[in-house]
């Protein structure tokens, strides 16, 4: 019967670590804002580009 | 932009979305932000700096659809000073990290202007910090509660079916020790909230609706510790711990609210951060709290004049559109004072200030009682009926006890502590929360944002509604052109077109853009002439051309007989009279119908303007002789006019937009802020209400009316299970199974009924 014990100890043991996870999440902030990354995953990643010359010019322009 | 984004290979972004529809705007002026240099400021704006890189939020009204949070989460790419950025759609925000040794503040915020997301930074953003608003303990109660509540029920499951006999050697005193340790964080933690408002409203001795409850809590709860402890029964920790739970979802529901506005706004969100003041010859930029009076400033094509100011040099052309509603820009000579809160439109101008930016005409309005006090909290329905309920509960538990003090007292404290726990208020509360918080969602979809829900009852109670005129029944910006007279030929056309382009005036401009074809060819116009004022006299093509005010014309041709009563520019053609243009507001499509909705409900209907009274015919044909119309009005006659009407018991609900119209707004039972771009700028209000759904305004009002029935209908069906629950208990027979079916039965049933009845009524009023 101590079975009964040491499983109902599991079980709260389970719960408890869905609840730490649970307050984990929401203090790393992955329930301030649930619009945002549904969107964000939509993007695909492209290649970065690595030319040097296209700052310039786009600093030039900010320069205007 | 194109351009841009290409060079970057961010080209990607406009498959995203068909219409991404940003615009970088032209008028790319960098020395509007040459205050961001300043290191005081910037110290305001950042909120964490460590030499290496700087975090800064921005809010950005302009964001709108996925596309640009592609764009702004891209910024790294156009500049690699930028670390990283973030955005927050719902709040509009976005959140940058960037090198402050690769790019300044200033230029992180002169990019974001470049691609068309110009960040709002008000003087507001620096005599407060932005704080972040939302509230994670809220979520973790509820998340605390939820474990606890699951936990608690399924150890209770045994005692339910067994009636509390469980024949395992010591099983029965684990479950209920387990459970006692697993209330202990609900009691402590998550109800900590109704305690603490419970308390405050009995200091103010005012018995709020979370009375009853934290009552409920406490007598459930000691009830359950005394039995768990003296070992006589299990307890009622798992409805305790249930109520607490829906409680906490009710309100995380009901007190949802719309991040990205803005309620609370008063002069400083709107005034810019810094300007350029010349001194010694020298430009330079300060913050405008450091504006003094005497000051030489500078200010450029749509910038905002920050105080009150006399013209000294340049072309003033003023657009008063965000303070007074008037959409024609005024036009200003050297000497006059122009007041703070207008836009220059056109070229540079120079100003010395007449005073401090917080001692101008427009922030005057502000030192009123009015924004001082909070609207006197009008109390809602909902707590009288708490404080009967309360009472009701009192007179049961007392008339339990003298009933088994006389036959039976081993019965008294059992009946008694019973009906205080079965009597609990959670489906009362939560058929209101619940109710409220899917209005407001509901009205959000129809694009009226509500400040909270007691916003709603006022609604439901109004009898009298004041209209501000311009942006709020008439489009800002679109004005009606109409010609009468005898028809002009092409060539005439042309010409007329030809010299009204000539001037600057408002009206000419609007004669001139109207007037517009397909071959738009520019005619030489010869000894043009502009009196200010007046008009505009000049030869094309050998017609003598003239326009102007009937006085104008009167002028050239005693004989022509005629007056304006609006804004009409008189056409003659070689000294001959042709005819004239009539330039009218345009109203909102939907308003007359509207008018006549609301009339026909019996609603007292009036209309403020700061405008003159050019319209008063067209008004009086969708309001109807009787209505009260106003003309020229002040500010403060507008806030006076609301306050007199108020005076005779009238509940006044103002509609308004302009700065203008803020006092008033402020002093309605329920205020609305028109705004024909949500985001942006509204002034102080109750509610923010989208320009095109302003013809819905009877529905909205009709909608709040059935909330009120539909509370009332869910509170008869809480009191019924109520009245179930307590005939259990006063017997004294409340078996903790009966209470924990009962408790969740009756939220959740009254939670579906009440969203339900809702979202119908919602449909049945054409929402």
């Amino acid at each position: 019967m101590s079975a009964l014990f040491i499983l109902i100890g599991i079980s709260i043991l389970v719960a408890a670590s869905f609840l730490a996870a649970f307050l984990w999440s929401v203090k790393s902030g992955q329930f301030d804002d649930d619009y945002t990354p549904s969107v964000r995953m939509l993007f695909d990643d492209t290649k970065q580009i690595p030319t040097k010359k296209i700052q310039t010019k786009t600093q030039q322009k900010l320069n205007d | 932009m194109y351009l841009l984004l290409n060079e970057n290979d961010l080209c990607v972004y406009y498959d995203f979305d068909k219409n991404p529809g940003i615009k970088a705007k032209g008028r790319f002026v960098s020395e509007r932000f040459a205050y961001l240099e300043d290191e005081a400021t910037i110290k305001k704006l950042v909120q964490f700096s460590n030499g290496s890189q700087t975090n800064v939020t921005f809010s950005l009204p302009q964001m709108h659809c996925s596309s640009c949070i592609f764009l702004l989460e891209n910024l790294h790419r156009i500049n690699p000073g930028v670390i990283k950025s973030q955005t927050n759609f719902q709040r509009k925000e976005v959140f940058i990290i960037f090198d402050p040794h690769q790019i300044s503040l200033r230029k992180v915020v002169e990019l974001l202007a470049f691609i068309g997301y110009e960040p709002n930074i008000s003087l507001k953003d620096t005599v407060s910090k932005r704080t972040s608003t939302f509230n994670r303990q809220r979520i973790y109660k509820i998340g605390v509660a939820g474990f606890c509540f699951a936990n608690i029920m399924m150890l209770s499951f045994p005692e339910y079916f067994s009636s509390g006999n469980i024949e395992q050697n010591g099983l029965k005193e684990t479950f209920t020790w387990l459970n006692l340790g697993l209330s202990l964080p609900v009691l402590f933690y998550s109800a900590s909230g109704f305690f603490v408002s419970a308390w405050k409203g009995l200091r103010q001795q005012f018995l709020n609706i979370d009375a009853p409850i934290a009552l409920a809590i406490v007598v459930t709860y000691a009830r359950s510790y005394y039995e768990i402890i003296t070992g006589t029964g299990a307890g009622y920790l798992d409805s305790g711990t249930g109520i607490v739970f829906f409680m906490l979802i009710g309100r995380w529901f009901q007190d949802k609210t719309y991040d990205s506005f803005s309620f609370d706004r008063d002069y400083l969100s709107y005034f810019p951060l810094g300007v350029s003041i010349i001194k010694d010859g020298i430009e330079k930029n300060i913050p405008v709290t450091q504006l003094q009076k005497g000051n030489r400033i500078i200010i450029r094509n749509e910038e905002m004049i920050p105080a009150d100011a006399i013209l000294l040099s340049g072309n003033a052309n003023v657009d008063y559109s965000f303070v007074s509603g008037e959409n024609t820009p005024v036009q200003k000579q050297p000497g006059q004072l122009i007041y703070a809160g207008g836009k220059q439109i056109g070229s540079v101008i120079e100003l010395e200030v007449a005073g401090e930016a917080s001692q101008s005409y427009i922030t005057q309005l502000w030192n009123n009682d009015v924004f001082h006090n909070k609207k006197n909290g009008e109390k809602s329905f909902i707590h009288p009926w708490s404080r009967y309920f309360t009472l009701a509960l009192f007179a049961v538990a007392a008339t339990t006890l003298v009933f088994w003090l006389i036959n039976d007292t081993s019965k008294i404290l059992p009946a008694v502590s019973s009906v205080l726990i079965v009597a609990c208020p959670c489906s009362l509360l939560l058929s209101a929360t619940f109710t409220y918080g899917n209005m407001l969602r509901l009205f959000g979809k129809n694009k009226l944002y509500l400040k909270n829900a007691s916003v709603m009852e006022s609604l439901a109670k109004i009898d009298t509604i004041v209209f501000d005129k311009t942006g709020t029944i008439t489009q800002n910006q679109t004005s009606l052109v109409s010609y009468e007279g005898t028809p002009l030929t092409d060539k005439e056309l042309v010409a007329v077109r030809n010299v009204a382009r000539q001037s600057s005036h408002p009206l000419s401009k609007i004669i001139a853009v109207w007037l517009q074809t397909g071959d738009d060819k520019i005619i030489p116009v010869d000894q043009f002439n502009e009196y200010t004022g007046k008009g505009l006299q000049a030869i094309v093509n050998g017609i003598d051309v003239k326009m102007g005010s009937a006085s104008f014309m009167h002028q050239f041709n005693p004989g022509f007989a005629s007056y304006d009563t609006g804004s009409h520019v008189h056409v003659m053609m070689n000294n001959v009279h042709m005819g004239r243009f009539n330039v009218s507001n345009q109203y909102r499509p939907g308003v007359e119908q509207l008018v006549d909705e609301l009339k026909n409900k019996g609603l007292v209907l009036s209309v403020l303007s700061g405008d003159n009274d050019a319209e008063r015919d067209n008004l009086k044909k969708i309001f109807g002789a009787a209505a009260d119309l106003n003309f020229n009005q002040t500010p403060q006659q507008k806030l006076d006019f609301i306050e007199a009407l108020q005076k005779d018991k009238k509940n006044v609900l103002m509609l308004g937009d302009g700065l203008n119209d803020a006092g008033a707004l402020m002093q309605s039972n329920v205020g609305i802020a028109v705004s024909d771009n949500t985001a942006q700028f509204s002034p102080a209000c109750d509610a923010i209400l989208a320009g095109e759904n302003v013809q819905l305004l009877e529905k909205f009002i009709a909608f709040a009316k059935s909330g009120k029935t539909i509370v009332t209908a869910s509170f008869i069906l809480s009191i019924l299970y109520n009245i179930a629950g307590l005939s259990f208990a006063v017997q004294g027979i409340l078996s903790p199974m009966v209470a924990a079916i009962l408790m969740p039965a009756s939220s959740i049933s009254i939670v579906l009924l009440v969203t339900a009845l809702s979202s119908i009524s919602a449909r049945a009023k054409g929402l």
